[in-house]
């Protein structure tokens, strides 16, 4: 997933080489962590229901919905942080939203 | 040739701020640093510095117009009082943690309440932890030497930290004294150009700053953050000895006066370390082995050095124009003898808070200090630890 870097961060890195102040020094680098792991409600895909009209991939605020080919595929739970506004795009009831843990 | 000049400590601070000729200065007027950015105002309306300077609405706008400009790529400067300082409080973490080299004149003042205006130093040792580099001065010319220095000081790139130049509100700020500048070119051929490593503006390689930290990397960022202020412990002697080349005049973490052969010293910072140099003198009249430490750098703490400096002497008063309010001695005291702890375990210490709020500081009641010591030195009995010097009790 990770691509081309100047600097690849990863959680056993010394502090002696990281870039200073905590500065992200690659655009785009946020892929290469996982922010959705204190999401407390998740949307769940119906590809039954889905017809593919897009409408909810735009307006998720963290890239979280990947779209391959013109079609939409399940959410990227990395980043996915449960905010629930896809859910309540989607005109045709194709995202149920569920607690998390559930 | 050195020139020749008679200056307030502002108005050496404001000569200092032209010379360098910083890209921004944000700044917002309170007593007693006023005259600084107004000093400074005037060279950027008669156009003897290209400075963007922005006139803003409060200390906390201030430091973070300075954050952002430093951020963008370029070199700030700016210069506060006590409540402006302690507005500044949550931007000053900030820039110290965003590795950003600012410099800021803190024209020391006491902290409100109750409200006054007078000089003690409560605003800088409040914000002691705030990750930035601190250097007192007890003359005009140490403020104007320091800033100079704080420059390259803060830009080195194993430091990358901010410093406040710290002098005494009136006392030194206010007070006309002779001084020797050191000419434009040499002034801006020493501090040299400003390259940061990343910036905002850099538009070939674009970067952010001041993302959520997790707790994965927080740490890891703020041990490199430490270690900064470790290495600035020797940029800051670096710096100083071509600083020494370029005017003669000598600087360290700390100043030494008459302590090779002394029996009982005290540990001071800012003016008062004159009126107490003077007593020094009265006291050597009449052969008593007295001498005195003036601290330079309180960020980074010269731990082992100072520590050292003191295991000779028989007793030292360490003496704050700051009370912490621990019940157990002002902010300096804490620290020097917890480096004494390590090395200079046989010599005593005591503790006296002075002056705050501008109550004047005579050189009787310093002489008192010494002859308490004195007694502590005939006797190896301390009466009292912690004490406040000039109080009505
Ligand atoms: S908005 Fe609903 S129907 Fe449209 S693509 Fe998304 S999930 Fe499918
Ligand atoms: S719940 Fe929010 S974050 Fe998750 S996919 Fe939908 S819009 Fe994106």
């Amino acid at each position: 997933m990770t691509k081309e870097r100047k600097m690849n961060i990863r959680e056993d890195m010394s502090w002696r080489e990281m870039p200073q102040g905590g500065h992200i020094i690659d655009a785009g680098n946020a892929e290469d962590f996982k922010t959705g792991d204190w999401r407390s409600m998740r949307p769940v895909w119906l590809p039954d229901k889905c017809k593919q009209c897009l409408l909810c991939w735009p307006v998720c605020p963290d890239m979280a919905i990947p779209v391959e080919n013109g079609k939409r595929k399940d959410f990227d739970f990395d980043h996915c942080k449960g905010c629930g506004i896809c859910v309540e795009v989607c005109p045709f009831k194709a995202i149920d939203f569920v607690e998390e843990g559930k | 040739m050195a020139i020749k000049d008679k200056l307030s400590g502002n108005e050496a601070i404001a000569v200092a701020m032209r010379q360098i000729d910083p890209d921004v200065v944000a700044a917002f007027p309170i007593t007693p640093s006023t005259e600084v950015p107004q000093y400074f105002s005037q060279f950027v309306a008669n156009g003897q510095v290209h400075t963007e300077f922005v006139a803003v609405e409060s200390e906390h706008s201030a430091m973070s117009a300075c954050i952002g400009a430093e951020a963008a790529g370029a070199r700030t400067m700016t210069a506060t009082s006590s409540q402006g300082l302690a507005l500044m409080w949550e931007m000053l973490y900030i820039a110290a943690s965003l590795r950003l080299p600012i410099v800021m004149s803190v024209i020391n003042r006491a902290l409100s309440g109750p409200i006054n205006i007078h000089n003690d130093h409560s605003d800088s040792m409040g914000a002691r932890d705030s990750g930035w580099i601190q250097l007192y001065c007890e003359n005009n010319q140490e403020a104007y030497d320091n800033l100079i220095q704080a420059i390259r000081i803060a830009e080195h790139k194993d430091v990358q930290l901010p410093v406040m130049v710290c002098y005494d509100g009136f006392i030194t700020s206010h007070a006309v004294e002779n001084i020797e500048l050191i000419e434009d070119e040499k002034v801006k051929a020493f501090i040299g150009e400003y390259r940061p490593q990343h910036y905002l503006l850099d538009r070939d390689n674009p970067i952010s700053m001041g993302p959520l930290d997790m707790p994965a990397y927080y740490f890891e960022h703020k041990r490199a953050q430490a270690e900064a202020m470790k290495n600035a412990k020797r940029v800051i002697l670096e710096v100083a000895q071509e600083f020494e080349k370029l005017t003669g005049r000598k600087y360290g973490y700390f100043e030494e006066y008459k302590m090779e052969d002394a029996e009982v010293g005290i540990v001071i910072m800012n003016s008062t370390a004159g009126t107490a140099k003077f007593v020094v003198n009265e006291l050597r009249k009449q052969g008593i082995k007295a001498g005195l430490i003036k601290l330079r750098v309180f960020r980074p703490f010269p731990f082992e050095e100072l520590g050292k400096a003191l295991s000779h002497l028989k007793a030292v008063a360490i003496m704050d124009k700051a009370d912490s309010f621990s019940g157990a001695g002002g902010p300096l005291f804490t620290e020097v003898r917890s480096a004494m702890f390590d090395y200079a375990k046989d010599t005593k210490a005591v503790s006296y808070i002075y002056g705050l709020g501008g109550r004047d500081v005579r050189p009787d009641e310093i002489m008192s200090v010494y002859q308490d010591l004195l007694e502590i030195a005939r006797t190896g009995q301390v009466k009292s630890t912690f004490n406040y010097l000039g109080v009505r009790e």
